[in-house]
Parts: C-alpha cells; sequence; structure tokens
C-alpha cells in the first residue's frame, strides 16, 4: 500500500513526523486508513493524509502541491495526445507515428491516472480536476489538431518541458524517497517520449544548447539548456568534446514558476 | 582485451609520470573548489567526502580481479556517485570501442548518434572523475570478450541494455541521494540516458514501441524500472575485470 510506505519513508527520515502531526496519533491515523481502505473507501484516507502532511512540512516538502504540478501538466499531455489520436487524418492508422503516440498517450493517461491516486482522488485537498485547455496555445499553433507537423513540434515542446519539470522538482521530494522515485520514474519515461518524438521528426534525441529545433515560439522550453559547466567541470574541456556535445549530456532543470509561463497559455481555467 | 581501448578523448591516460601528478593535483584543487561550491549540501552531510570507509583508488588503473569497494550504497553520496561514475565508465568504453571499430554497415546516421553518444558518456564519466576525486574508485578494466563489435545487431543490443541499464540504475539510486545538488545532477543525466535509450531502441526496430515498452517501461503504470543496486552490479559483472564490494538491499 503506497500510503504506507510514504508513512514509513517519512519515518526513516523524521523519527517524529508522528509527533509533528496536530492532534494525531500514529495509531488513530493508521486506524482511519485502514478502516477506510477495508471499507472500500480507500479514496477517502488519503486526501486526510495529503492535508496532514501538509500541515505537518508546511512550506518545507510540500508534497501535494508537486504532485498537483505534475498532475496539472500529465492532464495536458493525456489531453494532447488523445485528442490527436482521436483526430481523423492526423495519425494514420498503421503509421510509425500512431504506434509512438499509441504508447505515449498510453504512459500520460496512466500518470494522470497514478498521481491522481497518490493524491487521494480529485476532491478539494486532493488532486486537482482536469483543467480546460486550448491545444492551440492561444491560437499560436492553430492547425495543431489538423496539421502533422505541427503535431509532433507541440508533442516535442510538451515532452521536453516535461523532462525539465521533474527535474526541477526532485530535490522538493528529497524527504519522501517513495514519491521521490515514482516521480523519476516518471521523469526518464517523458525523457524517452521526447527523445523518440525528436527523432521522428528528424532530429537528434537530445537538446543541443537552447536549440528549438524550428518550433516557432517555444525559446523558454530550451532556455538554459545550454549548461556546460557541471559541479564546476566545464566539460567542453574534456579532450574531444565539443561545447554542443557537452551541452547535450546533461538536462538542465526548470523552476516551477518557468514551467507554469511555459504551460499557461495551455490553460483556459482550472476547474 | 587486458585494458580500456585507448580513448582519443582522454588526456589523463596519455600521461605518466610527473605530468599525471600534476594533473592529480589540477583535479584535487578543482575537487575543493567543487567541495566549496556544493556547501550547505555537503555541509549537511558530514560524512560524505572525508569518510574514510570509502577507499581511495583514484588515478590508478584498477588490477585484473581487484575487489573495487563502492561503500555503503544505502547511505553514503560519495559511494553512489562511484556507482555512478563505475557505470558510466563502463558506458563510455563500450562507445568509444564501438567507434574504433565500427560495425559493418553502419550508416552516416547510426555513426552521428553513437559518436554523439560515446561523447555524452566520456563526458559523464569525467565528470564523475573530477567530483570525486581523490574519493573516486580506480579505472576499471572492461570486458567485452563476449561482444561482436562488427556485427550491428549485437552492439546496438548490447548498448541498449546498458542504457536501459543506466537509467534503471540512477532511477533506483535517487531516493539514496542525501544532497539535493548530486540529485539534480543525477537527474541531468538519467534523462540523457532515457534519451539514449530510446534512440537506439528506435535504431533497432522503428516500429515499435521499444524506445518505452515493456518490460522497461510498465504498460499499466507507465513507469520506467527501477534497479537495485545489486541488480544493476550483477548485471554489469561479466562485462567488468573487477569485482565490487558493496553494502546495500
Amino acid at each position: 500500500m503506497i500510503l504506507q510506505n510514504i508513512l514509513n519513508d517519512i519515518e526513516k527520515v523524521d523519527g517524529e513526523v508522528f509527533e509533528r502531526l496536530e492532534h494525531v496519533s500514529r495509531r488513530n491515523m493508521f486506524q482511519t486508513f485502514m478502516k477506510k481502505a477495508m471499507k472500500g473507501a480507500a479514496a477517502g484516507a488519503p486526501v486526510v493524509f495529503a492535508s496532514m502532511l501538509n500541515k505537518a512540512y508546511a512550506g518545507a516538502e510540500d508534497v501535494a502541491d508537486v504532485l498537483n504540478f505534475a498532475l496539472t501538466l500529465e492532464y495536458l499531455e493525456a489531453e494532447f495526445y488523445n485528442m490527436g489520436l482521436a483526430a481523423s487524418n492526423l495519425l494514420p492508422q498503421g503509421s510509425v507515428a500512431r504506434t509512438i503516440y499509441t504508447q505515449i498517450a498510453k504512459h500520460e493517461n496512466a500518470h494522470v491516472a497514478l498521481l491522481i491516486n497518490a493524491l487521494g482522488g480529485v476532491k478539494p485537498g486532493g488532486a486537482i480536476a482536469k483543467p480546460t485547455f486550448d491545444l492551440t496555445y492561444k491560437g499560436a499553433f492553430a492547425n495543431v489538431l489538423t496539421n502533422y507537423d505541427t503535431y509532433l513540434a507541440v508533442s516535442q515542446a510538451l515532452e521536453d518541458t516535461g523532462v525539465r519539470a521533474y527535474k526541477g522538482q526532485a530535490p522538493r521530494l528529497i524527504g519522501v524517497p517513495a514519491v521521490l522515485e515514482v516521480a523519476l520514474q516518471i521523469h526518464s519515461v517523458e525523457a524517452r517520449h521526447a527523445a523518440r518524438v525528436r527523432q521522428l521528426r528528424g532530429y537528434k534525441g537530445w537538446i543541443t544548447n537552447e536549440d528549438t529545433s524550428n518550433i516557432p515560439g517555444v525559446g523558454a522550453v530550451y532556455k538554459g539548456d545550454n549548461m556546460i559547466t557541471q559541479a564546476n567541470l566545464n566539460v567542453a574541456s574534456i579532450a574531444g568534446i565539443q561545447t554542443d556535445t557537452a551541452s547535450e549530456a546533461f538536462d538542465e532543470p526548470l523552476t516551477k514558476e518557468q514551467v507554469l509561463a511555459i504551460a499557461t497559455p495551455f490553460v483556459v481555467k482550472f476547474n | 582485451m587486458t585494458q580500456l581501448p585507448k580513448d582519443s578523448t582522454d588526456v589523463s591516460r596519455l600521461l605518466t609520470g610527473i605530468d599525471s601528478a600534476r594533473l592529480g593535483r589540477r583535479i584535487f584543487m578543482r575537487y575543493l573548489g567543487a567541495t566549496a561550491a556544493a556547501g550547505v549540501a555537503l555541509s549537511a552531510c558530514h560524512s560524505e567526502v572525508m569518510d574514510s570507509a570509502v577507499p581511495r583508488g583514484a588515478g590508478r588503473a584498477a588490477a585484473i580481479g581487484e575487489v573495487v569497494d563502492l561503500g555503503d550504497l544505502q547511505t553514503n553520496d560519495v559511494a553512489i556517485l562511484n556507482y555512478a561514475y563505475a557505470l558510466e565508465q563502463l558506458e563510455a568504453a563500450f562507445y568509444v570501442q564501438v567507434m574504433m571499430t565500427p560495425y559493418s554497415g553502419i550508416t552516416d546516421a547510426e555513426r552521428i548518434i553513437l559518436k554523439d553518444i560515446r561523447d555524452h558518456e566520456v563526458g559523464h564519466r569525467e565528470l564523475f572523475r573530477t567530483a570525486l576525486g581523490g574519493a573516486a574508485i580506480p579505472d576499471l578494466t572492461p570486458d567485452f570478450s563476449t561482444i561482436n563489435f562488427s556485427s550491428r545487431d549485437a552492439v546496438l543490443s548490447v548498448a541498449k541494455t546498458y542504457e536501459n541499464v543506466g537509467v534503471s540504475a540512477y532511477n533506483g539510486a535517487g531516493k539514496f541521494i542525501k544532497s539535493a545538488d548530486y540529485l539534480t545532477l543525477a537527474g541531468k543525466i538519467v534523462s540523457v540516458e532515457a534519451r539514449h535509450a530510446a534512440v537506439i531502441a528506435a535504431l533497432i526496430d522503428p516500429n515499435s514501441v521499444s524506445f518505452a515498452g515493456m518490460p522497461e517501461v510498465d504498460d499499466t503504470t507507465g513507469l520506467d524500472k527501477v534497479r537495485s543496486f545489486r541488480e544493476v552490479l550483477t548485471i554489469v559483472a561479466p562485462f567488468l575485470k573487477q569485482k565490487f564490494n558493496f553494502n546495500a538491499a
């Protein structure tokens, strides 16, 4: 049971976790969870848990905030792929593209389900509801659901953003190993998606400097990905390693604020 | 093969004697710089860098059959960095060999991809070598005797294995890393390994879901595989002429 794992993991790094939880003894907490779980109302328990956790670690490790942030991106990706696969004449039956996007859609929908579950279901204090999206990005990609090239381009931008977004959030999950591990497992899958889509478009699977690979208006997605100094080593100073290659060898994180600035034009409203 | 393949990108291997000692000092000074910059994260983990349980093997080639001590992988960030360093040494050596003796029928596109990957892996290896400084494990000796480097199928198959193992290794190690800086560094690398894995898989079979498919990525959860330290070290063992001693589940 994922809840118990999370609790046990927190206790490993913070033996006083239960004392931090206001007015709730360990025994009561488990009894509540187990009772609800056994009644088949498991969805209720994580909500209680998430809100207690947030109170106990307010401002430090806001797990629910990270997960809802991730969920927003996953909702967007899932919608993008579900709509793309449903659109007529966009991804032809039997094409390599359709094979690829069917697989990617499967993963993004799974990520949505997983995050909603981890947050205790869609309800106040739990997982946010699916926002209303505008896949045209306020008209910037007006033909995204009718033009193959545009669709692939936006898909690449979404996946590369996703990789950078998860990477930026990982340190916020250091105190919660079970959640961190899942976030990392999603992170690398997004990178696999990104690479395959880039390859499908005829580009390298990795990001060179801040190159947008001919996608208009997505400079922010690749901004800062041209780092060549890592842990004080100028990687380009290694004999035989070019600056371009040095930048490709390391994917850079984006902050939550940077990601939200990129994603906001997709969001009509939160529900 | 008794030595690492000649690696034109690796200056340190070409130096001997006084030059090598100078390089060692330079790397050591860089290491001090890195430590100072890491600041809060490192000071919060007092046992890390100067942990006497971590063997000093930096700057020498490990003997054939030597048992290399990685330390306690579940509690020590330096041990985890050395674990990653070991994997990157193997990957880099593999792609260096691939590019030195390209398989028959290699296309220009494949040559570009494999050269890129080689350089990424060399970059990763050198990064860990530098960051670890005097705490680094010695240079490992790959055993590629079972790999037919003239065969496209054989080379790409091994590449796929290495990349997938690399991804799952970083994914499994992440939760044991204490320093936010090191976790971010591992994150910067693991997504590039995942990109490699997807691209190699697509070279092998473009019209398939193997870029992110079972058994590496679970169809139901959409999650990439996690391998424990022991699982990973067991998979890579046949490809190295050293063995590892380590503490981990």
